[in-house]
């Protein structure tokens, strides 16, 4: 039986969804540096552009990024503050400016070697990584090694002082950019399977290396595919111990799962589509008075609105309330990113025969974003742990529910 | 910041919880349901009445609790959990919300509804879709007032007097033994909520109010209080269905183990948890948030509907041939459910009222 979710602890105080007036004081200091400081912000954080680094390098001064990295590897050093963050989030989304550099390398790696690295390798790495000098891609997904990822084939065997990598690697964004990989590669070909992988750190120079663009759907190359003849890395260049790849990979997965619905996006998204709404006209008429499409509108909104209280519930959970929130935490990226994807979708079909314009098209809505992001999403809906696999994770941890029998290896 | 229930609000829920399931369990509804224990939803409101449900939204000078819509949600929560029947959302929350802000503080009915001795009914449907051309229309006399019409879907045929919304948005109160008052007892799907019709032959009323905002608050919260009862019989219906899956064997393994069943499970889990945080923010929403008020209610009544109806047929199907049977009693909760779709305002409804209210549809679709 899985726990009732009825009778979770409730927490010691009344509902109160204000900050406080410390984080308002703190709300009022992000306002004034967004004020003086957003008109010199770069309006596209191009990878490796002298303007992006030295934003950068000014958000994490004020604290705005990179906050809680210790100063030590070129942080602002402060305490992990949640409320801190989403008023950060909040106030650059508010002002639309961007609120610093993202991408793999900062978002796992660095907080991986925080946790797991040694203390040589975060002297490496995290400085440059944060301040958007070094870039990195992550090795992750094979073509034979999807949803069950830890069947990876990718081999890496010790040759004197050097891992030796061969193999092949799929969904590398920014390979093309990247000076780094990190990489999940088979060590221990004899253990099972979730024992033999070790967590690989190396340059995407190194020979041997061949990277091909992926394009996908929306007519872009989002992804790479990575390709590795006879790649030498030097043997101190792993994260954690020989065959612990698996445990240092998932110490931060969660919080990929976690970004992938973010409920301001989609409001955000919302208002736009209200716009357009607004804008479109079918025989002349605003499509805002259209009963079925409002319809649909309104059914898109109620969703939303019980996602953004839902987001309001893990925040709340995440402050240290006694109730921990775990279902709600746990259906977040399946319901985001299928309600994100029904949106850009409804968008479209308010678009009508309009709908079908796509790049230089000179009737083209939004610059196309409706169409792209509709594609995107189902990319996000597969990407980072499928929606099935996601059922399998509520059903399985959340309602306590049995694993599917195994199928015995090699038929 | 906290988004949650309090301690006092655990409790509160606790003890309703260990009522209803020493005094109200399954058979005791059934009884009712099936009409050999008429006594069952009265004798229930007095247990309630007791751990102070009747008075809880009344304010404390009236002689109620003074507590608040989230307070009542979570109790409202726990009947649509436990299926239960009983005059909550017509007296406990209707009648104690309209007449404590109208009626003055020392009337000795508001000390007849706090201590769960008066029931009171509710004639509101006519305001969320008037059926049948029913309508109730208000007169001013010389020494009060008289109404006159017809009005369907009342709830709590049983009780001493009615609440009554007239077709110009104006609140009365009307005793059921009232002269030119007929009553008609009605059979709906859910056996547990019998209603009634009644028709009004200049029977006299006394006029509460005549102001639509009050009328407005009422229908929010009565809304998010059918909301919160959906979320209650949504999570007991998937709890049953898990723990059905882990028992039932087919193929020589629980049906729980097959991918298919597991992804139903997931899939009610995943629709029905937001759901909760919203019943949660409504409530808070008509407790402190009067700008967000309106649209929220009309929003979670119609989506928490939606996410219901879902899981009650999603639910009954994990079970299989044993989810359709009557021995079973997993239909309480399928039918609990749908009442709360139908009553005051359907969500296609209540999606419209949302889209107006935002400026949306303005010709006039």
């Amino acid at each position: 039986m899985f726990p009732d979710p009825l009778n979770f602890p409730g927490g010691t105080a009344p509902m109160d969804l204000s900050y406080g007036p410390e984080y308002e004081a703190f709300r009022e200091e992000v306002r004034r540096f967004l004020s003086t400081h957003g008109p010199s912000a770069p309006r596209t954080m191009r990878l490796r552009a002298p303007e992006t680094i030295a934003w950068q390098q000014r958000l994490i001064e004020h604290g705005y990024a990179a906050r809680t990295i210790p100063k030590e590897y070129g942080g602002y050093g402060a305490e992990p503050d949640i409320l801190k963050s989403r008023i950060i989030a909040e106030e650059f989304a508010r002002a639309g400016v961007s609120a610093g550099l993202g991408g793999q390398g900062i978002s796992m790696l660095v907080p991986t070697l925080l946790e797991l690295g040694t203390p040589a390798q975060r002297e490496q790495f995290i400085r440059p990584t944060i301040e958007g000098r070094m870039i990195w891609c992550q090795g992750y997904s094979e073509p034979g090694a999807g949803s069950d990822l830890a069947s990876l084939r990718t081999r890496a065997e010790l040759d004197g002082d050097h891992w030796v990598v061969n193999g092949q690697k799929i969904w590398t964004s920014t390979a093309r950019e990247a000076d780094w990989i990190f990489c999940l590669v088979r060590t221990e070909p004899d253990a099972p399977k979730h024992k033999g992988i070790s967590f690989l750190l190396f340059e995407m120079n190194t020979p041997g290396i061949e990277v091909r663009p992926l394009v996908d759907m929306t007519g872009h190359a989002n992804f790479n595919e990575t390709f590795f003849t006879d790649v030498r890395v030097p043997r101190t260049q792993i994260v954690g111990e020989r065959g612990q790849g698996w445990q240092v990979a998932n110490s931060i997965l969660g919080n990929e799962r976690d970004s992938l619905g973010n409920p301001n996006a989609t409001l955000a998204r919302l208002h736009a589509l209200m716009a357009l709404m607004r804008e479109e006209r079918i025989d002349g008429r605003p499509v805002s008075d259209d009963p079925v499409l409002v319809d649909r509108l309104m059914r898109l909104q109620g969703q939303i609105m019980a996602m953004g209280h839902n987001d309001l519930r893990v925040l709340s959970a995440k402050l240290g309330s006694a109730d921990d929130a775990r279902l709600a935490r746990m259906i977040i990226k399946l319901e985001g990113t299928e309600l994100r994807h029904a949106l850009e979708g409804l968008a479209i079909d308010v678009m009508g025969e309009l709908g079908l314009a796509y790049e230089d098209h000179p009737l083209l809505r939004d610059g196309g974003s409706w169409q792209s992001q509709y594609m995107y999403f189902l990319g996000l809906i597969i990407g980072g742990g499928t929606s099935q696999i996601q059922k399998n994770i509520i059903s399985e941890r959340g309602l306590g529910m049995p694993k599917e029998p195994k199928y015995p290896a090699g038929v | 910041m906290e988004f949650g229930l309090s301690q006092e609000q655990r409790f509160l829920r606790d003890s309703v919880q260990r009522y209803l399931s020493e005094q109200m369990p399954l058979d005791r509804v059934r009884a009712f349901a099936d009409g050999t224990d008429s006594t069952v939803a009265r004798a229930g409101w007095h247990g309630l009445a007791e751990l102070g449900i009747s008075a809880l939204l009344l304010p404390e000078a009236a002689g109620g609790l003074g507590l608040k819509a989230l307070d009542a949600a979570v109790v409202a929560q726990t009947f649509g959990e436990h299926v239960t029947p009983g005059p909550f959302l017509g007296t406990g929350a209707v009648a104690a919300h309209v007449l404590g802000a109208t009626l003055p503080q020392d009337d000795p009915l508001l000390a007849e509804l706090a201590a769960g001795k008066l029931i009171v009914g509710a004639a509101l449907s006519e305001t969320s879709g008037a059926r049948e051309d029913a309508q109730i229309t208000y007169q001013a006399t010389g020494d009060g007032g008289v109404l006159s019409g017809r009005a369907l879907h009342v709830l709590h045929p049983k009780a001493h007097q009615f609440i009554v919304a007239s077709r110009a948005g104006a609140l009365h109160l009307v005793a059921a033994d009232a002269p030119g008052l007929t009553l008609t007892q009605t059979t709906t799907i859910d056996r547990t909520r019998p209603t009634c019709e009644l028709r009004f032959a200049e029977t006299p009323a006394r006029s509460l109010s005549d102001d639509p905002a009050l009328l407005a608050s009422t229908l929010d919260l009565a809304r998010v209080m059918i909301a919160a009862d959906t979320v209650g019989a949504a999570y007991a219906m998937l709890q049953q269905a898990v723990a059905y899956a882990q028992e039932r064997e087919q193929f020589n393994r629980p049906i729980a183990s097959f991918q298919a069943v597991k992804h139903m499970c997931a899939e009610m889990a995943a629709a029905l948890e937001p759901c909760q945080a919203m019943v949660w923010y409504a409530a808070h929403a008509l407790d402190a948030l009067p700008e967000e008020a309106h649209l929220t209610a009309l929003h979670t009544k119609a989506h928490v509907s939606e996410v219901g109806t879902r899981v009650a047929k999603t639910a009954t199907e994990v079970h299989g041939g044993m989810g359709f049977t009557d021995l079973l009693g997993l239909h309480y909760w399928f039918k609990r459910i749908g009442f709360n779709r139908q009553t005051l305002g359907t969500p296609d409804l209540l999606r419209r009222q949302a889209a107006r209210a935002q400026g949306l549809l303005a010709s006039g679709a």
